[in-house]
């Protein structure tokens, strides 16, 4: 008995020696030449990062990204805390907020847009709305859906006699960021009584959770009408309003829409990147676009970790940006490309540029 | 065996005493465990509270009192109040136990007075599972089955014969305060009908025979076995309210959001779990991040008052019942 005891207890050790040999042997030879990137942020993009994460990983398999989905206020928390290696933000980070951290960097990615959406039942053409008409029915100025100033921008359209009812986001989020961005440049009113900002004070209407709470509401209540990013809407075939641009044409969503919304607001883009592109002049532009970022350090404290950060941004806004079109996210316009380059060679470790 | 222990650990006679009061050692070191395991209970709720106060101090500072009593939840103008979210938490489980307390009551003393065996079997199994289906799950159900129901059948029933009260009117969308509730509800029914099953059961049958002998009908049998379950009933009813108070995904989904108090449940509320689960994770801004995380703070206390009077409700009420179920 004290025989197979012992010999029970060799088979063990050696076992547990095979073990743990192994796995230092898998995570030396891993740590050769394996840099790990942890990326925080933004949930908007994040269908678009997980897939260029999962293309680059193939072509690079010794450059691990992961990539979690926060959204943009912890994006912006972890990257001014140091806690991940870049973050992603739709909105860029605040004047304020900034002066903390004077070397961060805006690299943008790709465009998004917020549209409108509504349920009234028999219509066979989209709704068409002028910037004023938009702020009043979400200020509550606008109660009914046969408004004579509805009317008068859907001339032929026979609207009911209801009452509308405003859903929008509950949830702190940088699509209602876009949209009350975009309220506040066209309407004075509103930017002195709401202002804008991630979550705000809605003057009327129910909040639905997310982008499905908000569609699921607005698809179950007819009279209803909501926001909410272009690629959910696009995604769930509901049904957008066209609205109208500084230029005075009434402009449905679309990718090439939302590119040209960023070429239009070109000239008023300053050398940091960070821009409001709503309400943008250009004749074909959606106005109510914006960038995401993403938030990198101009100097990076390991050398090895930057240089593979450097490349893999890019990958991201070269080869990357044929995966945008698939995935319906609208591709940066051919100048802002040349200048997030200008951003991502000027990124150093010790002093060195690393590209 | 405790001859060789003492022989192989000379433990000094005092503290041997104090470890085992019995004499036997092992009897005392799991009492100390026992008494560790509940302390870090206590430990847990202490540190909570203060990491709650410490990183609220700034809205605390800031507001103070005025925090409690002020409506307004303003992130961008950087004005915060609880009240409205105080006010929906409580009213939303309020509607919650109104609807829910009296069905779990009837399905528990079916389950067990009334219903033959192979029913009351698959019948108890099916409430035990609704009671595991996660809440986000029961939230979607409520946006896309509950919240159009209510719209087209229950709201405009309630308004055509109660529109006179306060608490029946305004514009119908089918989100809102009773919504709320009425989810709540039933999320709590299984959680309340499956504990007060388990303690009928644990009636005992004397008192059943008792009863009936003494030319008691199956109602009258039925009123002597609640009033032995009472406490037990009452325990079920304040783990169900806890629940509610303290669920946020889907009655964020259908409550509406908005903070607002209003006298009529057709209006669109919001909880304080809710608003926290919402905003927290765009939160930006000291001030804004500090204020929510007061309203943690006042979850926990609203939590702890709301328990505190259903306890001392329950304590009353229980007195009553078994002195009149002894009478019985």
């Amino acid at each position: 008995m004290p025989q197979s005891n012992r010999f029970l207890r060799t088979v063990m050790l050696v076992l547990a020696l095979t073990i743990i040999g192994v796995a230092i042997a898998c995570n030396g030879g891993g740590g050769g030449g394996t840099v790990k990137l942890q990326g925080a942020g933004a949930t908007y993009p994040n269908p678009l990062y997980q897939k260029w994460i999962s293309e680059y990983g193939k072509l690079n398999p010794n450059i691990r990204i992961d990539y979690q989905s926060i959204g943009s206020g912890g994006g912006q928390k972890q990257i001014k805390e140091r806690t991940v290696d870049f973050g992603a933000s739709d909105s860029f980070v605040s004047d304020q907020d900034l002066k903390n951290m004077p070397d961060l960097l805006h690299v943008p990615m790709v465009l998004g847009a917020v549209v409108i959406t509504y349920n009234l039942p028999g219509l066979s053409q989209p709704l068409r709305f002028s910037p004023d008409v938009a702020a009043d029915i979400f200020l509550g100025k606008i109660k009914k859906w046969d408004d004579a100033r509805i009317k008068a921008d859907n001339p032929g359209v026979s609207l009911p006699a209801a009452d509308i009812t405003v859903v929008h986001r509950s949830d702190g989020s940088g699509t209602t960021g876009v949209w009350v961005d975009y309220l506040s440049k066209i309407s004075a009113e509103w930017k002195e009584k709401v202002g804008a900002g991630v979550s705000v004070n809605w003057p009327v209407g129910i909040g639905g959770k997310g982008n499905e709470g908000v569609t699921g509401q607005v698809k179950q209540t007819p009279n209803t009408i909501g926001y909410v990013e272009l690629i959910y809407a696009l995604q769930n075939n509901l049904p957008v309003a066209l609205i109208k641009n500084r230029s005075g044409n009434f402009i449905p969503a679309s990718l090439e829409s939302v590119t040209s919304a960023a070429d239009g607001a070109l000239q008023n883009t300053p050398d940091d990147l960070r821009v409001s592109i709503t309400d943008s002049p250009g004749p074909n532009a959606y106005p109510v676009s914006s960038y995401t970022y993403i938030l990198v350090y101009k100097e990076q404290t390991d050398a090895a970790k930057g240089k593979a950060l450097v490349d893999y941004l890019w990958w991201c806004i070269h080869d990357g940006e044929k995966f945008t079109g698939d995935l319906k996210y609208a591709p940066l316009p051919g100048e802002i490309v040349k200048r997030a380059e200008a951003k991502i060679n000027s990124i150093t470790s010790g002093g060195r540029p690393l590209r | 065996m405790e001859e060789v222990l003492a022989h192989r650990t000379p433990l000094p006679e005092k503290l041997r005493r104090v470890l085992s009061p019995t004499g036997n050692v092992g009897d005392g070191v799991f009492r100390l465990l026992m008494f560790a395991v509940a302390l870090l209970m206590l430990l847990i709720v202490v540190a909570m509270i203060l990491a709650l106060a410490s990183h609220s101090m700034l809205s605390l500072r800031g507001f103070g009192f005025q925090f409690l009593v002020g409506r307004e939840w303003d992130p961008v103008k950087e004005k915060f109040g609880a009240l409205a979210f105080v006010f929906g938490t409580i009213v939303s489980s309020l509607i919650a136990l109104i609807i829910s307390v009296p069905l779990s009551l009837g399905i528990a003393i079916f389950l067990v007075e009334q219903a033959p065996r192979f029913l009351s079997r698959p019948i108890g199994f099916l409430v035990e599972l609704l009671a595991a289906i996660p809440s986000v799950v029961y939230g979607l159900w409520g946006i896309f089955v509950l919240a159009p129901f209510l719209r087209e059948h229950v709201d405009p029933f309630l308004e055509r014969w109660f529109g006179w009260l306060p608490l029946f009117r305004g514009p119908i969308t089918g989100i809102g305060l009773l919504t709320g509730g009425v989810i709540l509800a039933i999320m709590v029914t299984p959680i309340i009908s499956a504990v007060v099953r388990d303690v009928l059961e644990a009636v005992p049958d004397t008192q059943r025979e008792a009863a009936l002998a003494l030319g008691a009908t199956k109602w009258e049998t039925t009123l002597v076995v609640l009033a032995n379950g009472a406490p037990g009933i009452a325990g079920a009813i304040i783990l169900g309210l806890g629940r509610a108070i303290g669920e946020t995904m889907a009655v964020t989904m259908v409550i509406g959001n908005r903070a607002e108090i209003s006298l009529s449940v057709f209006h669109p509320s919001y909880t304080l779990a809710s608003v926290i689960a919402n905003e927290f994770t765009e939160a930006t801004g000291d001030l804004y991040l500090s204020a929510l995380i007061e309203l943690g703070l006042i979850l926990f206390l609203v939590t702890f008052v709301v328990n505190a009077i259903a306890r001392l409700l329950v304590w009353r009420v229980t007195r009553q019942t078994v002195g009149a179920g002894m009478a019985a």
